[in-house]
């Protein structure tokens, strides 16, 4: 393909001003952080005992759900661009639905479906003693119930835009599935899988509502940087909530960042 | 040597159809849109199963559904050239060619190595390292080209492989791919639209049409002798059918026109329309076939002007340019078509 | 695969494939931006319409608008709206006393905000505009007054007790505090900065047991829908609590030695938009029929 020269656009004062607007209307908040926040002593709140828990903690739940996702997720995707069956609208409504869900209730829907009482929590509780509220497995399954539909709508529009006829063209040249996909499907679809991923972990990492409904609150067992963070606030310590909060927006940056220069314009 | 006898349905549209293309020979497959030209390639590429019939290529049965044979796609010794090239667009010219190797097996390095030879060979040596979106048209057909022959097929199967291609692009890639082909010691089909490709590039040639073939031959006799509207189409002539009663054929359409030779039974009646005048008026002494119609569409093919006179039959005419104005066509009325008899070509169907 | 089929031989070429142009419309992003700003607009006259209430504002009278706040007429009615913030634990008690106050005083609603009394401290004191708050601690309340958003001196018009709530039944057969220490059990508690979550940890140590809470709500609402819903075995509420909840759980009983009282201070605020009013509520609260209604909920009276 040719690139297509793209036209300098005459200037609109409108358009500036209402871009301008919308720049600074992300850019105060920020700017509110950086100048509200305790630089004294934030150091030290940081490096608390109880910050480096929940650090630790949103780190390990949201990548291990961003794994997860990629797991199953991939093969949903697969499923859902590339197969052909009955009710497959539905299937593609039901796993985008947290995506719309306010959090809370989907953190009531995790605990009704796998909660101690759940209908399927409470088999497992009855066979295997296994319970997945309070635990860091369930802040797991809450961050994954919200997160993992990114994954699958982004994954799904890259496999559909791929054009499925240079896998065709790869196999009448010889390469078995196997092949075809290493070496012609992921390569082709890899950016979107990146940005979903992107997305996803993102997602995962701010996770609130769902997670302390479902996991619980517990300082170094479910208390994740969101939950810290909103005790912190709720409690008044606003230097502390402050502080934890510029850890999230720096971790934010940096994959935003990241991510804008590894898929390139246009993207995502 | 390609010995194909594929007969399979797609829904309503079931195809059957049989030839053989010797090594070396490059047969020509023409057709209009939804005859069965690229289903007929699925067939033997493998994407498609057989319902019945068999694929042997070089001895090897690559299909047979009684047998319950089938080779799957990547088994089989055959390339394929697509009409929208088909390059992995994230792979580099080189690697592009040196892909079926190495998925076949062959060590990356001997796999890069041949890679260029084959890219040095359609005079692409430099553009090696680049990715198809920077290159033109006609050098990424020529990739393609590379790429599939590097492989040392024994079937070529080229599907609309100038279609994309400006006019000059057109000639340069054709000639290339001539030689090519006169090179290479595979079987190779030729799937176009283009009469020109076929003639230039055919041994043979194949016309399907609704899931049949309505004619073989080689490109000139088929052109020569169409057998098809569509044929008639591509080359530009009249074509009619009707019954034969001595020196006169009984249209299907209505209608009779007289012809020189004796001729019975069903029968083709072609007449090509530089051979059909036009008048205003009716021409006093014209021999054989006079008939008059209401004047149809016009068209301007190069430095000539095509009328159809709709009459029984209706008729293409070929006239001078200047003919517009003085017959005044494009006011429509009627005109006066005449055919010699000895210019009415008849031939069994 | 679709062949272009040419006109009927002309020039015999065929078609050109169609190559799709992706050229990003420039319409699309004027009507993006248009919307975002006609959403900040919109949000930028809803703050000013709506009642504001800076702390800063003394003599509340003259602040805002009618909607919001009210006033009293020289015969002394009260009219508008009040609002309150309370302890989640006051939520069915107050509930009732304020239908009452409402049927006593025609013309004025009042309106509720039930939470952990730490996060309603904190929403006060950052500027939330209520009339009245009801806290299930002193500690909570001594928050607010100290940043100086207090009026006048806070009174207590409740005490409030603990109690072990326990799934219906008590199918784990829980009788004591020293029960709640089995790692078996799930106990819930409030947060330590919530007043419930201060009760347990006072009762954990009069007992003298170490028990490791599963989870740490943040108002006692939490730790009785966890219980409730069978997520946990067993929660630290107040006694209210597991009144108000008779059926759908069963409470344990702790020892007087053992357990653990909370006093519940109400002030009006110093911004409050209707003060009148809101000084009638906490009456009506500190009244007969309040005291009334507390105590038909489980509260005990104020020490």
């Amino acid at each position: 393909m040719t690139k297509v020269e793209q036209q300098k656009q005459p200037f609109n004062p409108l358009l500036a001003v209402l871009a301008a607007l919308a720049a600074l209307f992300f850019v105060f908040p920020l700017i509110g952080m950086i100048t509200g926040a305790p630089w004294g002593n934030v150091l030290s709140v940081i490096t608390s005992k109880s910050s480096l828990d929940a650090l630790q903690l949103s780190l390990i739940a949201s990548l291990s759900s961003t794994a997860l996702a990629l797991l199953f997720g991939f093969p949903l995707a697969w499923l859902l661009a590339r197969g052909q069956f009955r009710g497959k609208v539905l299937l593609r409504g039901l796993v985008t639905l947290p995506m719309v869900l306010p959090p809370v209730v989907g953190g009531i829907a995790l605990l009704l479906a796998y909660g101690r009482r759940g209908i399927i929590g409470e088999p497992m509780d009855k066979a295997f003693g296994i319970s997945l509220p309070f635990t860091l497995a369930g802040v797991i399954v809450a961050e994954s119930f919200v997160a993992m539909p990114f994954f699958v709508i982004t994954a799904e529009s890259g496999l559909r835009s791929m054009n499925r006829r240079l896998e065709d063209a790869a196999r009448s040249l010889g390469a078995r599935r196997l092949t075809v996909f290493r070496r012609v499907t992921l390569p082709l679809i890899w950016p979107s899988l990146a940005a979903g991923l992107v997305l996803t972990w993102a997602r995962a990492l701010g996770e609130f509502g769902a997670t302390i409904t479902f996991a619980g609150n517990l300082p170094g067992k479910t208390q994740t940087m969101p939950l810290a963070i909103y005790i912190s606030q709720s409690s008044g310590k606003t230097d502390e909530a402050i502080a934890l909060s510029l850890i999230l927006v720096l971790v934010s940056l940096v994959v935003m960042i990241f991510r804008r220069q590894s898929s390139g314009a246009g993207a995502g | 040597m390609l010995e194909a006898d594929i007969q399979l349905r797609l829904g309503k549209f079931s195809l059957d159809a049989a030839f053989t293309v010797a090594p070396g020979e490059v047969l020509a497959l023409l057709g209009p849109n939804g005859s069965g030209k690229s289903t007929t390639l699925q067939a033997l590429t493998g994407l498609l199963p057989l319902a019945a019939g068999r694929i042997v290529l070089d001895g090897t049965v690559l299909d047979d559904p009684a047998q319950r044979t089938r080779v799957a796609p990547e088994q089989r010794p055959i390339a394929l050239m697509f009409q929208s090239y088909l390059l992995f667009p994230h792979l580099s010219a080189l690697e592009n060619v040196a892909f079926g190797l190495r998925a076949r097996g062959t060590g990356k390095k001997t796999a890069r190595q041949k890679a260029a030879d084959a890219l040095a060979r359609v005079g692409l040596e430099d553009q090696a390292p680049k990715k198809p979106g920077a290159m033109s048209g006609g050098q990424q057909q020529r990739v393609a080209m590379a790429r599939a022959l590097v492989t040392d097929p024994k079937l070529l199967l080229l599907d609309e492989p100038l279609a994309a291609l400006d006019v000059s692009t057109k000639s340069d890639v054709r000639r290339l791919l001539r030689a090519t082909l006169r090179q290479s010691s595979a079987a190779n089909i030729l799937v176009t639209h283009d009469l020109l490709d076929a003639v230039a590039l055919g041994d043979r040639m194949i016309v399907i049409q609704d899931g049949q073939i309505v004619q073989t031959g080689t490109p000139a006799a088929v052109t020569a002798r169409p057998r098809s509207k569509y044929v008639a189409d591509l080359t530009g002539v009249n074509l009619l059918r009707g019954t034969g009663r001595g020196t006169a054929v009984d249209l299907d359409g209505g209608g009779e026109l007289i012809c020189a030779g004796p001729v019975t039974g069903p029968t083709f009646a072609v007449i090509a329309p530089a051979e059909v005048s036009v008048h205003r008026q009716e021409p006093d002494g014209a021999a054989g076939n006079l008939w008059r119609g209401p004047v149809g569409d016009i068209e301007l093919m190069g430095d000539r002007v095509r009328v159809r006179v709709e009459g029984t039959p209706a008729i293409t005419a070929e006239v001078a340019p200047s003919a517009v104005d003085e017959l005044k066509l494009d006011e429509g009325g009627e005109l006066w078509a005449s055919v010699n008899p000895a210019a009415v070509t008849v031939y069994p169907p | 695969m679709r062949e272009n089929v040419p006109p009927s031989g002309r020039n015999g070429s065929g078609g050109v494939v169609s190559r799709s142009s992706r050229l990003r419309g420039p319409r699309r992003h004027i009507r993006i931006l248009a919307a975002t700003g006609a959403a900040v607009l919109g949000v930028a006259l809803a703050a000013c319409s709506s009642s504001s209430s800076s702390p800063a504002a003394s003599g509340a009278s003259s602040a805002g608008s009618a909607s919001a706040g009210g006033s009293a007429s020289a015969a002394g009615t009260i009219h508008g709206t009040v609002v309150v913030f309370a302890a989640t634990s006051l939520t069915e008690a107050f509930n009732k006393i304020g239908a009452q106050f409402e049927a006593a005083h025609p013309g004025v609603t009042v309106k509720f905000n039930y939470n952990g009394s730490s996060s309603l401290a904190t929403s006060i004191n950052q500027g939330a505009p209520a009339d009245v708050f009801a806290s299930a601690a002193p500690k909570n309340m001594e928050t607010v007054t100290s940043a100086g958003n207090a009026s006048g001196t806070p009174q207590d018009f409740a005490t409030n007790t603990g109690e072990i709530m326990v799934e219906k039944g008590n199918p784990k057969n829980i009788k004591t505090v020293s029960d709640l220490a089995n790692p078996a059990i799930k106990v819930v508690v409030c947060a330590p900065a919530v007043p419930c979550g201060a009760v347990a940890t006072a009762i954990f140590k009069n007992a003298g047991v170490t028990v490791k809470p599963v989870s740490e709500e943040q108002n006692v609402g939490g730790v009785v829908t966890k219980v409730t819903l069978g997520e946990a075995d067993a929660g630290i509420v107040y006694v209210t609590d597991v009144k108000a909840n008779e059926g759908k759980a069963t409470g344990v009983a702790i020892p007087a030695d053992q357990n653990d009282t909370t006093e519940y201070p109400i002030a009006e605020l110093k911004a409050a938009p209707n003060p009148s009013a809101a000084a009638a509520f906490i009456s009506y609260v500190l009244g007969t029929q309040g005291q009334q209604v507390l105590a038909s909920f489980g509260f005990q009276p104020p020490k």
